[in-house]
């Protein structure tokens, strides 16, 4: 186990490293750089701006100066916010996107995990048909299209109520939180319930599920024991991607909504060129995208021992 | 067999053989009503963005501004107004009674009312007869008559003129302007001829769809938007999964550290994160002026998509390397090109086909989602993404304009998956597919 989990982080560390070169030279491929304003600037304060942010050097140097940067943690200043650093920027903005992201995850995992199960009990009878048209309703609308609905649809509300029963845009109530984060679990909701239905159908017809029943195991604790641990694993593989999705996925939603989160500094960055900003958002989403993948391939051999054992051994 | 006696087994129990039996026949045949109607949903699809733009043809300079966001309208005749400017009533001697409205259209309503005692200044509001309140307070006035020129449409407004300096309500009245246009609008655009400037009325053309915030036919730009939209969906899959193919294949045939040190790069473009880098990479191929963006999109697609084919096609490789026959015809003396042409490609083509055919939706999507956060193609093309992001901004007043391009967005997206199902089930089942 300590082997497959020292194994895992150490590619984990070469994919960060990868995607922060990756990053950096494609980040310096656009053309201009941050000093490109609108605003014409004298040849002297240029070369003195190039100067103070390193960017009169050669490219290979800013390169090693970066990462040497990186590797103490210091992503540096952002050009286009005087005196942010981008740590800040990070540490302020990250746990807002964390924080929809983890209810949206939370939202997908429950919703999709019941829808599913409600959908194999009754297989082809109407929840089935239920849920399986509304997953596929909810797969083939894009999600900003959803937010604008759901924004329609409390703008309904609050008309018919007449007060303001829900908040259409914004941060920091509870309500702000869980209506977005439905809306950016929805999809994802729909693609692990079709899993889970699929899985869950074929642990009703294993063979073990036969002897449980036999043995006189019922209710719930036929259903969480044998059952739903067997049927979700196949959910619990697709969580990592289902994590990427979700937290990159997340800056539509945070544009509709107005949340302050991190992917709306991204786009920003990259419309302006702020190479700092750019940097460091992507080699935190990348370098919190592989900790997650590491931490799902842990979690799925401590659902199922048997994986554990078998990699373990590889 | 012998457990099959135990009541409560399910329906579907059975050996794995049965179920493989059984599986395929839950799933949606490959002509099944619901197959046969996506399949006539794309040929609609591709015939409205190729066709449709022949059959309705929108000349851009009938682009008329007091058209902006209209609903859906057949064609109609509109008056043609000579405009002058300036108005005030003939005679002023002839007092109105009440509030007279001297000419009401759409390009403008003229007020006169009748001199009140004790009044020195007017103020005239402007509002929504349909809601209560005054409304906007358009002019300040020491006249007794007034001309509202102020983006006039056909809805029902309520008129109301109040004493600047008291506020005191003094006379209102509803008003539906109706439509017209002046003779130099309809000059502008050809609707009459330069010269002889005598016709009463013109035809305005049909909006089956209406028109966007910018006065521009929807179901035009449906179609515009259409075409850029579906060409990325197929376009990029294909330029991708060609080049993933051809990387994956190498690979799988080469072996050995070819083999190992290609499988590792393809796990790092995995783990790039693909709507990060989309932006980046977008934006590092950069538009021209001029250009539409297309080109950069499609390339970034490319870039960053192609890694799940080649890991498919490798897997087969491999698997296919290892199978008696392809031994059989390696000891038979069969070359590597007639050994990958004649033997390989028939074996994995179903498994390209299904690839691609649930990659055209993802790519749709990808589009769109791009170009919604107008990260896509750049004005004045657009496409279902572009005119979704249009639409949002007046997402409140006119839902119909994100909603229209959202249901094209579906459906095609809709389609593409479920005839992507049925392939994958009927290439399943002639299992001339080899299980890696």
């Amino acid at each position: 186990m300590v082997n497959f989990i020292a194994r895992r982080l150490l590619s984990g560390l070469i994919t960060i490293w990868f995607i922060a070169t990756a990053t950096f030279f494609a980040m310096h491929a656009v053309p201009g750089d941050p000093l490109t304003q609108e605003k014409a600037m004298s040849p002297a304060v240029r070369a003195q701006l190039e100067a103070r942010y390193g960017l009169d050097k050669p490219l290979i140097e800013q390169y090693q100066l970066f990462m040497s940067n990186m590797l103490r943690g210091d992503f540096g200043i952002s050009f286009t916010q005087e005196n942010r650093s981008v740590n800040d920027i990070i540490r302020e903005h990250f746990p807002i996107s964390a924080t929809l992201g983890i209810a949206a995850v939370l939202i997908a995992l429950v919703g999709g995990i019941s829808a599913g199960s409600a959908a194999a009990y009754c297989k082809n009878r109407w929840p089935d048909r239920v849920v399986m048209i509304a997953v596929i309703a909810a797969i083939s609308v894009p999600g900003f299209v959803i937010a604008g609905l759901a924004q329609l649809v409390i703008v309904a509300l609050n008309n018919a109520a007449e007060t303001t029963l829900l908040p259409v845009a914004g941060w920091g109530s509870v309500s702000q939180i869980w209506v977005p984060a439905l809306v950016l679990g929805l999809g994802t909701m729909a693609y692990l319930s079709r899993i889970m239905r699929a899985s869950m159908l074929e642990v009703l017809s294993a063979d073990f599920n036969i002897a449980a029943k036999a043995k006189g195991v019922n209710g719930w604790r036929l259903f969480f024991h044998h059952q739903l641990r067997n049927a979700v694993l196949p959910v619990v593989t697709e969580l990592g991607p289902t994590i990427a999705a979700i937290t990159t996925g997340g800056f539509v939603v945070e544009l509709i909504f107005a949340i302050p989160g991190l992917g709306r500094y991204f786009v920003q960055a990259v419309q302006q060129l702020d190479y700092t900003v750019i940097m460091g958002t992507t080699v935190f989403y990348g370098a919190f995208l592989v900790l997650v993948v590491v931490l799902v391939d842990i979690s799925y051999g401590l659902i199922d021992p048997r994986i554990r054992l078998h990699r373990g051994r590889s | 067999m012998t457990i099959s006696v135990f009541r409560f087994a399910p329906k579907t129990w059975g050996s794995a053989d049965d179920l493989e039996m059984v599986a395929p026949i839950a799933l949606p045949s490959m002509a099944s009503p619901t197959v046969i109607l996506s399949a006539t949903v794309v040929v609609f699809l591709l015939l409205f963005v190729s066709v449709g733009p022949l059959l309705w043809q929108q000349s851009p300079s009938q682009q008329w501004l007091s058209q902006i966001s209209d609903g859906p309208s057949p064609a109609y005749s509109v008056r043609v107004i000579s405009d002058n400017g300036a108005w005030r009533p003939s005679a002023l001697s002839d007092m109105p009674a009440g509030l007279k409205v001297h000419a009401a259209n759409t390009e403008y309503v003229r007020l006169h009312w009748p001199v009140l005692e004790g009044v020195t200044r007017y103020r005239i509001y402007r509002g929504d007869a349909h809601k209560p309140g005054l409304g906007l307070a358009i002019a300040d006035t020491s006249d007794n008559y007034f001309q509202d020129r102020l983006q006039l449409s056909r809805e029902l407004y309520r008129y109301t003129i109040a004493d600047a300096d008291t506020g005191l309500l003094l006379l209102a009245r509803e008003i539906r302007p109706e439509a017209a246009i002046s003779a130099f609008e309809a000059q502008l655009q050809g609707l009459i001829p330069v010269t002889n400037n005598t016709s009463q009325w013109v035809e305005l053309p049909a909006h089956p769809l209406g028109t966007d915030a910018l006065g521009r036919d929807m179901l035009a730009r449906l179609m515009a938007g259409g075409r850029t939209s579906l060409f990325v969906g197929v376009v990029a899959p294909l330029l991708y999964i060609s080049f993933g193919c051809i990387f994956g294949a190498i690979a799988g045939l080469m072996g050995g550290w070819v083999d190992q040190l290609a499988m590792r790069f393809v796990d790092f473009v995995v783990a790039l994160p693909f709507l990060l880098f989309m932006i980046l990479f977008r934006v590092a191929f950069g538009i021209g002026p001029g250009e539409n963006g297309i080109m950069p999109l499609i390339l970034a697609m490319l870039m960053l998509s192609w890694p799940g084919s080649a890991r498919l096609i490798r897997g087969q490789v491999l698997a296919l390397r290892s199978q008696p026959f392809v031994e059989a015809s390696r000891i038979a003396g069969v070359g590597t090109s007639r050994m990958i042409l004649r033997h390989m490609l028939p074996n994995v083509l179903p498994m390209i086909l299904v690839a691609f055919s649930f990659a055209i939706p993802q790519a749709i999507f990808t589009e769109a989602f791009l170009s919604f956060i107008g990260m896509g193609v750049s004005p004045p093309t657009t496409s279902w993404g572009a005119l979704c992001n249009d639409g949002i901004k007046t997402l409140l007043s006119h839902p119909r304009q994100l909603l229209l391009p959202a249901l094209f967005i579906s459906l095609s997206v809709l389609a593409f998956n479920i005839l992507g199902d049925a392939l994958r089930d009927a290439t399943d089942r002639r299992s001339g597919v080899v299980r890696a």
